[in-house]
């Protein structure tokens, strides 16, 4: 009896709480429903303006359903220019041979900072940990001369180069191979295999999941990327597309759907990129964020 | 002894064989970075002390003048003021709403791919495609933005030009396109945190924002320390976005060029090469101390824990 009454008010205390965060409950999802909303409104007013006509984009008062119908015709004449596609074909060159050099050159170098007791390994390991902190920006200056210097202006390795120098890869490979255990490659060593062989055929395999998130990393980073091919490039055939969309595309005048049409088309390939590979870019982000 | 002496000729053999081996793996990556990191970085403090010009080659010794001059220039700091107003602007919503919608998604809700989606997929987005989108949503009379304050009975804004709202407008853009990496960070933060905590607190009738307010908030530092450290570092290096609505959207100049702005403009404009990299190290050195001193902060943080 005395139990009984002394219960009561606890639970419905409990479950006061319990309505109380079912209230909170819903109306968190209402606010994130409309937050994403939001956020892709942007994206939508983008593809849906490249889809009118030129005279609908400046209708007012705005509409999302334009007039005189939807049409791809913006589309159409951005592709038809021929800049576009030049710009798609540089963008996909510099960036596929960025990537994969960095994956080379990255796990390479990783694989002697986390299994190779050579001397001058700490320091050597620290000088690159202190390239993280020079922000790229600081360098176009010097850099730029350099590359002046070496006959490299308006050329892809002049748009390469630069950019296949990235410590982050290193240092995310590092963190992975130091993770795997050490028998794998003691065995093999015994069985007489080189370090290189042990590098590619143990730990590569292995690597898997490191490689994919360094490299679509790195892809997205350098498709991306503006200032550097911006300060490298002043020829209109060697531009990437961040670079030609953002200097030649608005030249043509107030054009609207037109400059849609070229923002949406320069970013289709990374949505794409996105949506295919989201987990390994995500989890890229949170790996190389959480663990440094 | 004989032996011995073999015995340690063996052993130093090895050692030459690990350090080549080393210096084999690691030696084609330090090659690039050398030349395209260390060196620019190098040349750079070099020509920062002289009267270096892109065209000529015929460089002159000045010592600190281009310094002098820097701290007299009242556009370097005009410019450096922007770039630390806007980091002051941009980086709480950057943190502050990224926890916010990634407390919001991380709860056991239909369709979390989508949100996902929706807050990251700007991040891929080139700096280019998102100001040629945001010149367009700014647009006064045909904009979307000024379209819907018209169509609710407000005046409109122009965005842009004005010099009051320009900065705040170049903040919004850059929120909307940079949040969903803070956003993904801190999804990857909550991940981390045991579940039995909150099952623990749900049985002592811990309600969810007493949860938030006292497991999830507190487990999350060292996520946000992480977040604002690398924010702070990113937005003091703005430049696309505003360089691009500068020169192709009509954003007011003079209240927005940011210090990198600066740094192209004398260096590829006006070819004062050793002026401008003069103005970066300035910049590198002031980056340096805000990073310390963010260092030093976390870690007494951390210690206090």
């Amino acid at each position: 009896m005395a139990a009984g009454t002394q219960s009561a008010p606890e639970r419905s205390n409990v479950a006061g709480t319990q309505m109380r965060d079912r209230i909170i409950g819903w109306l968190a999802f209402a606010v994130l429903v409309l937050a994403a909303i939001v956020w892709l409104i942007p994206l939508a007013w983008a593809v849906d303006t490249a889809l009118k006509t030129e005279s609908d984009t400046t209708t007012v008062p705005v509409t999302w359903i334009p007039p005189s119908g939807f049409t791809a015709e913006s589309f159409g004449q951005i592709l038809a220019d021929g800049n576009m596609l030049r710009w798609y074909f540089n963008s996909f060159l510099t960036s596929s041979i960025i990537t994969a050099a960095v994956v080379v050159l990255a796990s390479l170098a990783a694989f002697g900072f986390s299994r190779i007791a050579f001397r001058g390994r700490t320091f050597l390991f620290f000088v690159i940990i202190a390239g993280l902190i020079i922000p790229p920006q600081i360098l176009i200056v010097p850099l730029f001369t350099e590359m002046d210097a070496l006959g490299m202006v308006d050329t892809y390795w002049g748009i390469i180069l630069p950019q296949i120098a990235a410590p982050i890869a290193v240092f995310i490979f590092k963190q992975f191979f130091d993770g795997l255990p050490h028998e794998l490659e003691d065995a093999a060593r015994v069985d007489g295999a080189s370090r290189f062989r042990v590098y590619w055929q143990i730990w590569m395999p292995l690597s898997r999941p490191a490689i994919a998130a360094v490299a679509i990393f790195i892809f997205v980073i350098s498709w991306r990327n503006f200032l550097w091919p911006f300060i490298i490039v002043t020829n209109t055939d060697m531009m990437t597309i961040p670079v030609g969309i953002a200097t030649v595309q608005s030249s043509y005048g107030v054009r609207y759907a037109d400059i849609m049409a070229s923002a949406v088309l320069a970013g289709l390939p990374l949505i794409i990129v996105f949506l295919f590979f989201q987990r390994q870019i995500v989890q890229g982000i949170a790996n190389t964020g959480l663990k440094s | 002894m004989a032996v011995q002496a073999q015995a340690a000729g063996k052993k130093e053999t090895t050692r030459g064989r690990t350090d080549l081996a080393g210096y084999l793996f690691v030696g084609p990556f330090l090659i690039v970075y050398a030349a395209f990191l260390i060196f620019p970085a190098l040349l750079g403090l070099r020509m920062s002390f002289y009267n270096a010009s892109l065209v000529g080659a015929d460089a002159q010794f000045l010592g600190l003048a281009n310094f002098k001059e820097l701290f007299g220039d009242p556009n370097f700091w005009t410019s450096l003021w922007h770039t630390v107003l806007f980091t002051l602007l941009s980086t709480p919503p950057l943190v502050l709403l990224s926890l916010a919608l990634a407390l919001l998604a991380n709860r056991a809700i239909p369709a979390r791919w989508f949100f996902r989606l929706s807050f990251f997929a700007p991040w891929v987005l080139p700096s280019s495609v998102v100001a040629l989108i945001w010149v367009w949503l700014y647009q006064p009379g045909f904009g979307l933005i000024n379209g819907y304050l018209t169509a609710i009975g407000l005046p409109e804004i122009a965005w842009l030009p004005d010099e009051r709202v320009a900065m705040i407008s170049v903040v919004i853009a850059t929120v909307w396109w940079t949040l969903g990496f803070n956003f993904v960070l801190y999804l990857a933060g909550l991940q981390e945190i045991p579940q039995e905590l909150y099952d623990a607190s749900a049985v002592d009738g811990a309600g969810a924002l007493s949860q938030v307010r006292w497991i999830t908030i507190p487990l999350l530092t060292r996520t946000t320390i992480l977040i604002v450290t690398l924010q702070i570092f990113a937005s003091l290096n703005v430049f696309d976005q505003i360089y691009i609505m500068n020169t192709q959207g009509g954003l007011n100049y003079t209240v927005t060029r940011p210090i990198i702005q600066y740094v192209y403009e004398q260096g590829f404009t006006s070819y004062r090469v050793g002026f401008a990299s003069a103005m970066s190290y300035v910049f590198f050195v002031l980056v340096l101390v805000v990073g310390l001193a963010q260092f030093a902060v976390a870690n007494r943080g951390r210690g206090d824990v």
